[in-house]
């Protein structure tokens, strides 16, 4: 079916892309850092498969697989990433400091979300029929601005989504050292419903999701989704202090393994080669562009 | 009798919100009939219902909310009670809005205004009391604004909304009952005024016929001060001050400063904040930068002492900068 192909595609495109961009930063011709999205592919496939393509997107740190799945161009995120002029923002923000139509993200844990909401209100009284979504992490339950955030879009209807990806660890500390209490609490405690899904398949994902929305742009009310999900990779490129047995005990939950059965293998197949050729051509010319030319004034 | 600052304060905000269905007003407690802690939203709820929105308690959220509502099309005004509660949303100041057009290549901008009363002279203590602006002077793609009663703080106001990018407004407490002055008459009698044609306009009030001894730079409510200052020592002493008047403190533009001092070679500056780190500081460095001959100048700053402000009226007259220390520190520059 041709949707299942489709999900699969997008899944492959962020894996490949984040497994070239950490080979390129091992191969020291990247600098700097990235926060790479792998283990939680299902999570941007299947919300982005059922949003608006004009609907409003605040991402963060952890924000390609977002952007890849919103339909961002990954040559375009490539060349971000190498700091070159034809990048997203012309190499002046780089992995986290992103913006593309209507697709934005910023590297402050808590901050991004009051902004998000500022956009819900905007388009709730400019009457676009736009939706807000904001991701988060469980990380970002520490940050106050978030609860004066869920405050303000209760009282007043605003039509946003805020996505909750429980990766299960904020950088190294794990939720269970981060997070009292229950985090769909966290939202009811507002009056905003939430609903949850405790798995990496992206069917189940895709049809909560498209619940929630539905919600959010029916009611023009604010929504919670809640996915527990899995990051493979490290925080950022290094700082991974999870045991090797947990590493490998999660890749029972690898959203790619739980969807292929779904594809033929001729299917499979065609989506693994079609998705490396995108990102091969994405570094590619990326890495071909001239760099920028310094023309630093005040 | 002459507008008080609180009044065209509010007609600016009004004119904003009538001329353009873009402006929204977020504030606490700005509804009528209480109308904001200092009156300076007085009656625009009644007449703009939908677009004037009290919030809870959340500092951060509403300067954050302003900033999706510039990215998303509208000119959202935020009023803060007061000054000292920009801590409070110094992340959303310098992490979101002073980035995000450059951050994101100019493909966007964040047209918002954050309004606050800063200063002290009120009684209010220790937090709410402050003259804070300072912290955010330097700030890349902020700017700092600040009204006085020689220049119109509407037409200021409506520059700052019609301004594309983040301004940071800042109203000293004691301005608002204030009358505006008019060129020529009360205590502007003795001078000659220049002002700039910018959007956030400098003055530069000389008193004509005579060379002056000293350049006496300030903003905000400091100018009433210096003003009189200025007075006092133009009649008890025969020394004449020329001031230099900003509204605008940051990005810094010091042209009149420089141009004054060519003539005084003396600088003294003034401000309610602490002085270590503070504008003054700023102008000097300015100052010193562009000159080769640093024995040509002489400099003193007049500030707050380094401490908070404290609740008594006694106290806090002794921490905050008087009249009676500009007209010590003239003297000490001038002889």
């Amino acid at each position: 079916m041709d949707n299942n192909y489709a999900l699969y595609k997008t899944m492959l495109i962020i894996r490949r892309f984040e497994e070239r961009l950490l080979a390129e930063f091992n191969a020291g011709k990247l600098v700097g850092t990235t926060h790479t999205y792998i283990g939680q592919e299902a999570d941007a496939a299947g919300i982005f498969s059922i949003t608006d393509p004009e609907d409003v997107v605040f991402s963060s740190h952890r924000c390609h697989g977002h952007f890849l799945a919103y339909g961002g161009d990954p040559y375009r995120l490539a060349a971000e990433l190498m700091g070159k002029p034809t990048g997203l923002v012309g190499g002046r923000g780089g992995s986290q400091h992103i913006q593309w139509r209507n697709f934005y993200s910023n590297g402050i844990q808590g901050g991004i979300v009051p902004v998000a909401t500022g956009m819900a209100l905007a388009e709730k009284v400019l009457r676009t029929g736009k939706i807000a979504l904001v991701f988060i992490g469980d990380g970002t339950l520490g940050e106050g601005t978030l609860y004066e955030s869920l405050n303000i879009a209760a009282l007043w209807k605003l039509p946003i989504l805020f996505v909750l990806e429980n990766n299960g660890y904020a950088q190294t500390t794990p939720v269970e050292k981060g997070v009292a209490g229950s985090m769909a609490g966290r939202f009811s405690a507002f009056g905003i419903p939430v609903w949850e899904c405790n798995t990496s398949d992206v069917l189940e994902i895709l049809s909560t999701a498209q619940e929630a929305v539905r919600h959010v742009r029916s009611e023009i009310k604010p929504g919670g989704l809640i996915l527990h999900t899995y990051r493979f990779s490290a925080h950022s490129k290094g700082d991974d202090p999870r045991s090797q047995e947990e590493l490998e005990s999660i890749q029972t939950f690898d959203p790619l393994k739980l969807h292929s059965p779904r594809l033929t293998y001729e299917e499979q197949t065609r989506a693994e080669s079609e998705a490396m050729a995108i990102v091969e051509d994405a570094f590619i010319r990326a890495g071909a562009d001239l760099n920028p030319s310094v023309n630093i004034t005040d | 009798m002459a507008d008080t600052v609180l009044n065209r304060l509010n007609q600016a905000l009004y004119s904003a919100l009538e001329s353009d269905d873009r402006v929204y007003l977020l504030g606490e407690d700005i509804l009528d009939p209480y109308g904001g802690a200092f009156k300076v939203t007085r009656g625009l709820s009644t007449k703009f219902p939908e677009r004037v929105l009290t919030t809870p308690i959340s500092e951060s959220a509403i300067v954050g909310m302003a900033n999706g509502m510039a990215l998303r099309g509208l000119r959202p005004v935020v009023e803060i009670m007061f000054g000292d509660f920009v801590t409070l949303i110094a992340d959303q100041l310098i992490n979101h809005a002073a980035k995000f057009r450059w951050m994101y290549n100019d493909n966007v901008r964040v047209p918002i205004v954050v309004r606050t009363p800063m200063g002290g002279r009120r009684g209010y203590g220790p937090t709410h009391s402050q003259s804070l602006e300072k912290i955010f002077l330097g700030v890349p793609g902020l700017k700092v604004i600040a009204p006085n009663t020689l220049g119109d703080p509407a037409r200021l106001l409506e520059a700052a909304i019609a301004d594309d990018d983040p301004v940071l407004f800042v109203e000293h407490k004691l301005l608002y009952a204030r009358p505006l002055l008019e060129s020529g008459q009360g205590e502007l009698t003795e001078f000659e005024i220049q002002e700039s044609a910018k959007a956030y306009p400098d003055f530069v009030l000389r008193i004509p016929g005579h060379a002056p001894h000293l350049t006496i730079a300030t903003y905000g409510y400091n100018f009433e001060l210096a003003r009189e200052a200025a007075l006092k020592l133009l009649m008890e002493r025969e020394i004449f001050a020329e001031i230099v008047l900003f509204s605008q403190l940051s990005t810094f533009d010091l042209e009149p400063v420089f141009d004054s001092l060519k003539k005084t070679r003396k600088l003294l500056t003034i401000e309610e904040g602490t002085q270590s780190l503070g504008w003054g500081a700023e102008v000097f460095a300015r100052v010193v930068e562009g000159s080769n001959d640093l024995g040509a100048y002489k400099f003193r700053r007049v500030t707050a002492h380094n401490l908070p402000i404290a609740n008594s009226r006694i106290l806090e007259d002794a921490i905050l900068p008087s009249v009676s220390d500009i007209i010590q520190t003239a003297l000490s520059l001038v002889h």
